[in-house]
C-alpha cells in the first residue's frame, strides 16, 4: 500500500517544472496590479529582454518592506513621501516615475452625500462626513491608504476622530470595494481597480478629475549595497524598458472600454 | 444566486477543457500539499507512537501541547516562517522565501501537529489492547512502535487525509510565505482569494469547486490505492 501511495505522489512532484530564463522579483501595488497592465507589460518584457518578472502583489507599504528586507529586486508603488524615504535611507538606489493613472471617488448611485456635485476632491469628502454617509477606508498604510489620509487632511477633517461611519477595513482594493458594494457606502478607488472590478452592484463613479487625485507610480531598484544577492543588473534592464518608447506605446494606449487609464511619464 | 449557477458552469467549462492555468495551479496545489504531507507524516507518525508507547515526565504537556497547536492560526505560523526566511532573517542565506519550498514548510509546520494529534488518539487505544502482549514478549521500544504503526496504518490513514484536507484548503499562511506569484507560486486557493479581490465572484467559486472536487479525487484515489473497506478491519 506504502508503495503505491509514494509513486502516486513521485508522479505529482515530478510534474514540476524548471524555468531556464532570467527571473526578478518585483512588489508591485494590488492597484497596478489590478489594472490588468501587467498582464500586458510582462509578456513584452519576456519577449524582449528575456526576463521573467515574477509580482508581488502587496500594499505599497508591505512592498517597501519587502524591498527594505531584500526580499525583492525592485518596487514599483505610489507614496511618493514614503518611497523618497526609503531611497532616503539607502534601502534603493533612486527613484525613477513611470506613469500616472488617478483615483476616484466611488459611491451609491443615489449619492445620498451629494458628491456628485462637489467642486474638488476635498469638497466632496466635506459632503460625506457632513451627511455621516458610509465610508470605507482601505485602512492597510498602501498607497491608496496613504492617499486617502492625506486628502481628509487637506479637507481640513481628521479621519481619527470619525464616528462610526469611517470603516477602516485593512483590506486591498478589491475587498474594500466588496465592502462598499455590500453595504452601499463611499470608498475612494484607483480608476484601474474601479473599471476592472467585477461586483459594481449599487455603486457608480461619482467624482473624478481633480488634480490632487493623480497618482504618480515610481520604480525603485532595491540597493544592492544593502543587499548583495538583489540581482541589480535585471533590475536596471527592467527599468531601461519601463522608460522605453516601446512601454510608453504600450502604457498609453493601454484601455479598458474604451478609456485610457495610464499617462506615461518617465523623463 | 447567478454567481452561484455562474460558478458552477464555469467550473465545469474550465475541467472540461482542461485550461492551461487551471492545470498548472492545480498541480502546484498538489504537489506542495502532498509533500507537505509526506514530510508531515514522516515527523508526526513516529512521534505519535513515541508518545503512545514511552513514559517520561513530561509526556502530558507534550499531548496537551500537541492537541493545543491544532488550532495554531495559519497566518500567524506563516509570519513567523516569512521572518525566519526573510533575506534579513536567519535563514535568508537560503534564498527561499516566495518559493514552493516556503510553502511546504509553513504547512508541514501547521499540520504536525495536528496529524500527531489524530494519529496518536489511535494509536493510544491500540497499545491498551496490545500491552500485555507486546511487554510479555519482551521487545524493544522500537518494535512496539513499528508494530503500532503498522497495524495501525488504516488509522494513520485517516490522520493524513485530515492533514492534506487542513492543508490544501489552508490560504493565510501561504499567500504570505509563497506570495501569490503567477506561474511559481500560485495554487488554488490564493487564486480565490485573487479572484475574490477582482470582484470575479464566478471564477472564484469555479476554482473553489474544482479544489472541492481535487479534495474528493486525492481522498477517493488513496482509499483505492490503499485498498481501504475492502481487506477486513485493517
Amino acid at each position: 500500500m506504502m508503495k503505491r501511495v509514494l509513486a502516486a505522489v513521485a508522479v505529482v512532484w515530478a510534474a514540476g517544472v524548471a524555468q531556464a530564463e532570467d527571473v526578478m522579483r518585483m512588489a508591485v501595488t494590488t492597484s497596478f496590479h489590478n489594472s490588468g497592465l501587467a498582464d500586458v507589460l510582462l509578456p513584452e518584457i519576456s519577449d524582449d529582454l528575456g526576463l521573467e518578472v515574477q509580482l508581488l502583489v502587496v500594499g505599497t507599504g508591505q512592498a517597501l518592506k519587502l524591498g527594505e528586507a531584500g526580499d525583492v529586486d525592485a518596487i514599483l508603488v505610489h507614496a511618493k513621501a514614503a518611497e523618497e524615504a526609503f531611497v532616503e535611507a539607502g534601502y534603493g538606489t533612486h527613484r525613477r516615475e513611470i506613469m500616472y493613472n488617478d483615483f476616484v471617488v466611488i459611491g451609491p448611485a443615489g449619492d445620498p452625500a451629494g458628491v456628485g456635485e462637489a467642486e474638488s476632491a476635498a469638497g466632496a469628502l466635506q459632503r460625506i462626513e457632513g451627511a455621516k454617509a458610509d465610508f470605507v477606508s482601505r485602512g492597510d498604510d498602501s498607497g491608496t491608504h496613504k492617499k486617502e489620509l492625506s486628502l481628509w487632511r487637506a479637507a481640513g477633517l481628521e479621519p481619527e476622530r470619525f464616528g462610526a461611519w469611517y470603516k477602516a477595513v485593512g483590506a486591498g482594493m478589491g475587498a474594500a470595494l466588496n465592502t462598499a458594494s455590500g453595504m452601499g457606502g463611499y470608498v475612494l478607488s484607483d480608476r484601474a481597480s474601479w473599471l476592472n472590478f467585477g461586483n459594481k452592484g449599487g455603486l457608480a463613479l461619482l467624482y473624478a478629475g481633480d488634480p490632487a487625485l493623480f497618482n504618480q507610480y515610481a520604480y525603485i531598484p532595491v540597493n544592492p549595497a544593502r543587499h548583495g544577492h538583489v540581482k541589480a543588473e535585471l533590475a536596471e534592464k527592467l527599468e531601461g524598458w519601463l522608460v522605453s518608447p516601446r512601454a510608453k506605446a504600450l502604457i498609453d494606449g493601454y484601455e479598458i472600454g474604451g478609456e485610457g487609464l495610464f499617462v506615461f511619464n518617465a523623463q | 444566486m447567478v454567481d452561484l449557477w455562474d460558478g458552477l458552469v464555469q467550473a465545469f467549462w474550465l475541467v472540461v477543457t482542461l485550461d492551461a492555468a487551471l492545470v498548472e495551479i492545480s498541480a502546484r496545489s498538489l504537489r506542495v500539499t502532498l509533500s507537505a504531507l509526506a514530510i508531515a507524516s514522516v515527523i508526526a507518525m513516529p512521534l505519535a507512537a513515541f508518545l503512545a508507547v514511552k513514559r517520561f515526565r513530561y509526556r502530558r504537556a507534550v499531548i496537551a501541547l500537541l492537541n493545543a497547536l491544532m488550532g495554531l492560526p495559519p497566518v500567524v505560523v506563516g509570519l513567523l516562517v516569512y521572518i525566519l526566511l526573510s533575506r534579513s532573517g536567519p535563514f535568508g542565506v537560503l534564498g527561499l522565501l516566495f518559493t514552493p519550498t516556503a510553502m511546504v514548510i509553513a504547512q508541514v509546520t501547521i499540520i504536525v501537529p495536528l496529524v500527531a494529534s489524530i494519529a496518536h488518539q489511535s494509536l493510544r487505544d491500540l497499545w491498551h489492547e496490545y500491552h500485555d502482549l507486546l511487554i510479555s514478549m519482551n521487545v524493544s521500544q522500537g518494535q512496539k512502535m513499528r508494530t503500532l504503526l503498522w497495524d495501525a496504518r488504516r488509522a494513520l490513514l485517516t490522520a493524513a487525509l485530515a492533514g492534506f484536507g487542513r492543508a490544501i484548503g489552508e490560504v493565510g499562511a501561504i499567500m504570505i510565505v509563497g506570495g501569490n506569484i503567477d506561474h511559481a507560486t500560485r495554487v488554488l486557493t490564493t487564486a480565490i482569494a485573487l479572484e475574490t479581490g477582482k470582484g470575479d465572484f464566478a471564477l472564484a467559486l469555479a476554482l473553489g469547486f474544482v479544489l472541492i472536487g481535487l479534495a474528493i479525487a486525492v481522498n477517493l484515489a488513496i482509499h483505492s490505492l490503499s485498498r481501504t473497506e475492502r481487506e477486513g478491519r485493517w
